[in-house]
Order: C-alpha cells, then structure tokens, then sequence
C-alpha cells in the first residue's frame, strides 16, 4: 500500500519536476523554435520521405498513398551496369580528392610559409581565393572558353605547335584529369590556409634550435614543419573517407555540361540523382539516394570513431 | 627540392616567389581571359582561324551594348538574386544565431535533445528527390519564391554548431547579470549575444551571401518561370541551351508578362555570353577583397572545436 503511494508520488513528483524544468528551460527553447520548426520542414519530413524508395511511386497518389514494393526499386537499379559504373567513378573521384588534395594545400602551405615578404604573400593567398567566389556556371564558362572545339583557347595552342585539335566534349578519357584539376584549382586557395594557419602556429623557438644545430630549411620542414601538420591532416583525411560516396553536383554537372557520350568519365551518383528526378523515375533516384544517405551514415559514424580514437578531440561529435 | 638551392643564401626564396608568380597566374588568367572575350568583337571570335583570346581581338563595346539595351532580363534576375541573398541570410543568421546561443548556455536543460535534433541532420538526410517530392507536392514551393527563403529557416547545422562554439567563449556571468536585472532570453540574445558574437555572425553570413548569390541549383529544380531564376541559372541557360532562347520567346505566359527578351538574347553570340558572365560574376569579385579577412577569421572560429 505504502509502497504504491510512494510510486504514485515519485511520478506525481517526476511530472512536478518536469514541469518546473520546462518552466525554467522554456525562454531558451522558444529561442530554439525557429530553427527547431525549419528542422522538422524542411530536413525531418523530406527524410520521412525516403520511404518512397520501398513504393512504387505515383504522382497521384502521394508518397503515402503509392503502393509498397519491397526492394523492387533497389533490385531494378543494381541490375543495370550503369550503376556500377556510377558508383565507380564517384568512389574513384572521391579517392583521387583524398590523395591529391593534400598533398597540393600543403605543398602550397609549405611554401607560403616560406614567404617573409607579408605584402607579397597576402597578395598570393588573396588571388587564389578567387575561385571561392565564382559559382560553377563561372567556371563553366572558363573551361568552356579554353576547351570550346571551335573557338577554344587549348586548340589555338594545339595549333600553334602543330598538334591535332581536340574537341574535349567528346573524349571521356581527358575528363578525369579536368575535373581533379578543377577540384584543387577551387579548393586550394581554402584548403591550404588550414595548413598555414598551423605552421604559423609553430613555436619559432624550435626553427631556431633547429637552425643552430645547422639544419638547413629542407631539414627544419622535414622534422618540424611536417610533423605538425599531421593532426590535421589526419583529420580532414578521416572526415574525407565519410564521403566516399558523395560527389560535388556542381562541378560534375556544370563542367562535362551534362553531354551523354562523357557519362563513362563524368557521370557520379548526384547526376544520376539529378537525371532521375528530371526524368520522373522518382522512386528509383530516391532508392538511389537512399542507398547512398545509408552508406554515408555508416561510414561517418565509422571513420569518426576512428577519428576519436587517432586524435581525441578533433572528432565532429 | 635539391639541396644545393637551400644552402646558396636566399636564392631558394626566388623560386619560390616565381612558384606562386606563375601559380597566381593560373587564378588571374582565366578572369582575364573571360573578360577579353566580352570586350572582343563578334567578328573576330567566331573568325575560324581566330577564336576566343586572352587579350581582346579588336576590342570592341557591342557585347555589352546588347547586354544593356534591353536589361530587363538581367536586372529581374539581379534583384531576385539579391533579394533572396540578403533576405535568405537574414532569416538563416537569426535562426541559427538563435538556436546556437541557446545551446551554448550551460544551464539549458534541453540542450542535448535540441543538439542532437539538430546535428543528426549532418549525418543522414531525405536525399534530393524525396525532398523535392515535399517541396512540391505538399508544401507547393515549386516555381516560387519561397522556395529561396522558407527552408533557410532550418538554420543548418554547421552554421549553428560554429555560433554555439563561439558563444561558449563569452563570459556566462554577462548573461546571468542581465538575467538577474530582469532581461528576457530574447532581449539577452539580440543585446548582449548577438553583438559579442559579430566575428563569427559575420563569417556565416558572408559565407551564406556567398553561397546565395552563387546559387543556380534551386532555379535549376525548383523554377520554371523564367522570371524566377536566380543570376546564376540565367547565365547558365545562356551558355548551355541555345534552345532556352527560343521556349522562352514562345512561352505564352512569359510572352503575356510584358518582358522582351529577344533583344538581348535572339543571339546569343559568343561574346555576349561572356558580357553577361563578367556582370554576373563581377560584383562577387569586386567585394570580395573586403570580406576576406572575414573568410579567414571563420576558418579560425570554425577550427575551435567546443
């Protein structure tokens, strides 16, 4: 009996409690509302919607109304070989970006960090900021004015040598040197800032030791500059591996200007995703989408992990 | 890097200096290039033996001439685009800024459940289509306006997960005196909050200005209704699609609206391409020296892991 009333109090007293930490909590969750209301809209309901991915999807009747169809979706898809060739060329970009990127932004931060001059090496860090600010379609533009088979600057150079003119919009091969390129060309301005805000972190005091006990600029960079650099390094390269996956629609979609005959070179899972959804087969970019926000999931969860346990702390969460 | 450039005094640093001279290059030349084509003649360009140039081929006005005797096109997509940049980064700013402060306040007791609602969207999204399917077909922002501005009210989670990092540095003694001299939590943020925390505010804000004015992909899904499109999707479908020129001409209810296109873009020849590209690109690079430092400071406040 006594014991009943005891438990009738302690949830009488949970509720109590609950009720004075809400009243105490509610001004700072109110100032949450705006972005908790914008979360449940616009990213909480769309995620409720990758059950379209399990429906055979129609129009008129709504992602909830459309009839279930297992793994009907998945199974259409993987059994196309331009899915594997999909999925191929979005891992090997990724995996080109993972190799590549690093060693471009730190060369390029080592080398800063070689600059005394400050008017000079703001003036170098500065322009190569620019590609930050031109959206894709600017650069489209670009390539287009260099590669342009007509009128395009790269065969006028052709020309002058000799050589063959090139009309890049029909030759695959060459697309994954321009796109890697392109990649580092947009990133490198950002990317090695992160490396240079480090050196320039370094205690001077170990340059000057270094430098007394007659180790030349190669040797300081080899044993002092370098070995800094490896948290962060480490770091982005674990945060590189969650996306293996994914792609940049922008540059993948912009660049090859969405021409067929690249697709073996140029095509990634985003403008699979793109094309299935301008073509109506929603249910099946959704399953494609889906497939890829899983795998994304799994392999965060797992390189942040490793994250945590290789440098504690720089971990995202 | 042999060792003998090392040993030789400071001729190393010569090579270098040429290593970022013609690096640079790579970054200057392609803007020169662009704008080269914009100031050459038609003529010369489209010459087979000619072509585009890095300098301008008989340097010539008409491209933009034809860009800005009948500007109605370019200016719609102008104000649009910096109508929904601003508009876009004010809301997103103050949501975030909102929620980030709260959740840097140790005493918030929601604060976990609130974080994880907010980061687990960094982990695991609905992907492009099912999103467009509600956008669409529930919420119908689909050739609209709001399609620009609504969703900016989710505040994003890096831009949260930067302000609270930051805010977590402000004294929170500062936020329990205004609190014992009776201020609100909405009072607190705007007058002590927001403005200690400017750096940081700026930084997501330029990067949201950015990204906005940058941005062709929503135009791309989302509008059909010429006079939609972001700055960006114009310039787009003027390089890309030479067959946009002629729906849009016939496009009745586009037609009905009263705008004449066909003046600037009847022809899109290779020149005007570029003439619309250098206005369009132009007013980025142009503030762009301004906010630079901005750009650096955000890489600072976002490398303070909290």
């Amino acid at each position: 009996m006594s014991n009943i009333v005891k438990q009738k109090r302690t949830v009488g007293a949970r509720i109590y409690k609950s009720g004075i930490q809400f009243r105490k909590n509610w001004p700072l969750l109110m100032l949450c509302l705006p972005t908790l209301i914008g979360m449940f809209l616009f990213a909480y309901v769309p995620m409720g919607g990758v059950v379209m991915a399990f429906k055979d999807y129609r129009i008129a009747k709504g992602i909830w109304g459309s009839e279930w169809n297992g793994f009907d979706n998945f199974k259409f898809i993987f059994a196309t070989s331009d899915m594997w060739r999909i999925i191929r060329n979005t891992v090997l970009y990724s995996l080109a970006s993972i190799v590549t990127t690093p060693i471009v932004n730190i060369a390029v931060a080592l080398l800063a960090f070689e600059i005394d001059n400050k008017r000079s090496l703001k003036m170098y860090q500065g322009v190569m900021q620019i590609p930050r600010f031109l959206s894709w379609v600017v650069v489209g533009y670009i390539t287009y004015a260099i590669f342009n088979p007509r009128y395009g600057i790269m065969n006028q150079v052709f020309e002058m040598f000799g050589l063959e003119a090139v009309d890049v919009y029909v030759t695959p091969g060459v697309w994954p040197f321009i796109l890697i390129f392109l990649a580092l060309w947009k990133g490198v301005g950002g990317g090695s800032l992160w490396y240079y805000a480090v050196l320039i972190g370094i205690d001077t005091e170990l340059y000057e030791a270094a430098k007394l006990d007659g180790a030349n600029r190669w040797q300081q960079t080899k044993y002092i500059s370098l070995p800094h650099l490896i948290p962060l390094l480490t770091i982005k390269l674990i945060l590189a591996f969650g996306d293996l996956f994914e792609g940049n629609f922008g540059l993948f979609y912009q660049i090859p200007r969405d021409v067929s005959v690249l697709y073996p070179t140029t095509d990634i899972l985003e403008t699979y995703i793109y094309r299935a959804l301008q073509s109506g087969s929603f249910a099946r970019g959704a399953a494609v989408g889906f497939a890829q926000g899983v795998v994304g999931l799994v392999l965060t969860l797992i390189f942040n992990k490793i994250a945590s346990k290789v440098s504690p702390g720089n971990e995202m969460f | 890097m042999s060792k003998s450039i090392f040993k030789k005094g400071n001729r190393y640093k010569i090579f270098i200096h040429l290593f970022f001279i013609l690096l640079t290059l790579l970054f200057v030349l392609p803007l020169v290039m662009v704008v080269s084509i914009s100031f050459s003649s038609e003529a010369a360009v489209t010459n087979e033996s000619l072509g585009y140039s890095l300098f301008p081929r008989e340097f010539s006005l008409d491209a933009y001439r034809k860009v800005f005797k009948n500007p109605e096109s370019i200016i719609d997509a102008y104000i649009l685009t910096a109508f929904v940049s601003v508009v876009g980064t004010l809301i997103n700013v103050i949501s975030a800024g909102m929620c980030g402060y709260a959740l840097s306040r140790a005493n918030f007791q929601y604060k976990k459940v609130v974080s994880f609602i907010v980061f687990f969207t960094m982990l695991f999204g609905g992907g492009a289509i099912p999103t467009y399917i509600v956008y669409t077909k529930y919420y119908h922002l689909g050739n609209s306006i709001w399609i620009y501005l609504l969703p900016a009210l989710n505040g994003g989670a890096m831009t949260i997960l930067m302000i609270r990092t930051f805010c977590k540095g402000i004294p929170e003694s500062l936020f329990e005196s205004a609190k014992i001299d009776g201020a609100k939590e909405l009072t607190i943020f705007f007058k002590i909050a927001l403005p200690l925390s400017k750096p940081v505010i700026a930084t997501v804000a330029f990067g949201g200005l950015v990204g906005r004015w940058n941005n062709w992909a929503t135009s791309l899904v989302y509008i059909r209704n010429p006079k939609l499109y972001t700055l960006q999707y114009l310039l787009q479908r003027i390089l890309n699609d030479a067959q946009f020129l002629k729906t849009i001409a016939e496009d009745s209810a586009f037609v009905g609206s009263g705008i004449d296109l066909s003046a600037v873009l009847a022809e899109p020849t290779e020149t005007l391409k570029y003439a619309m590209c250098v206005v369009a690109a132009g007013p980025m690079l142009l503030v762009f020296p301004f906010f630079q430092k901005y750009f650096e400071k955000g890489m600072v406040v976002g490398s303070v892991k909290g």
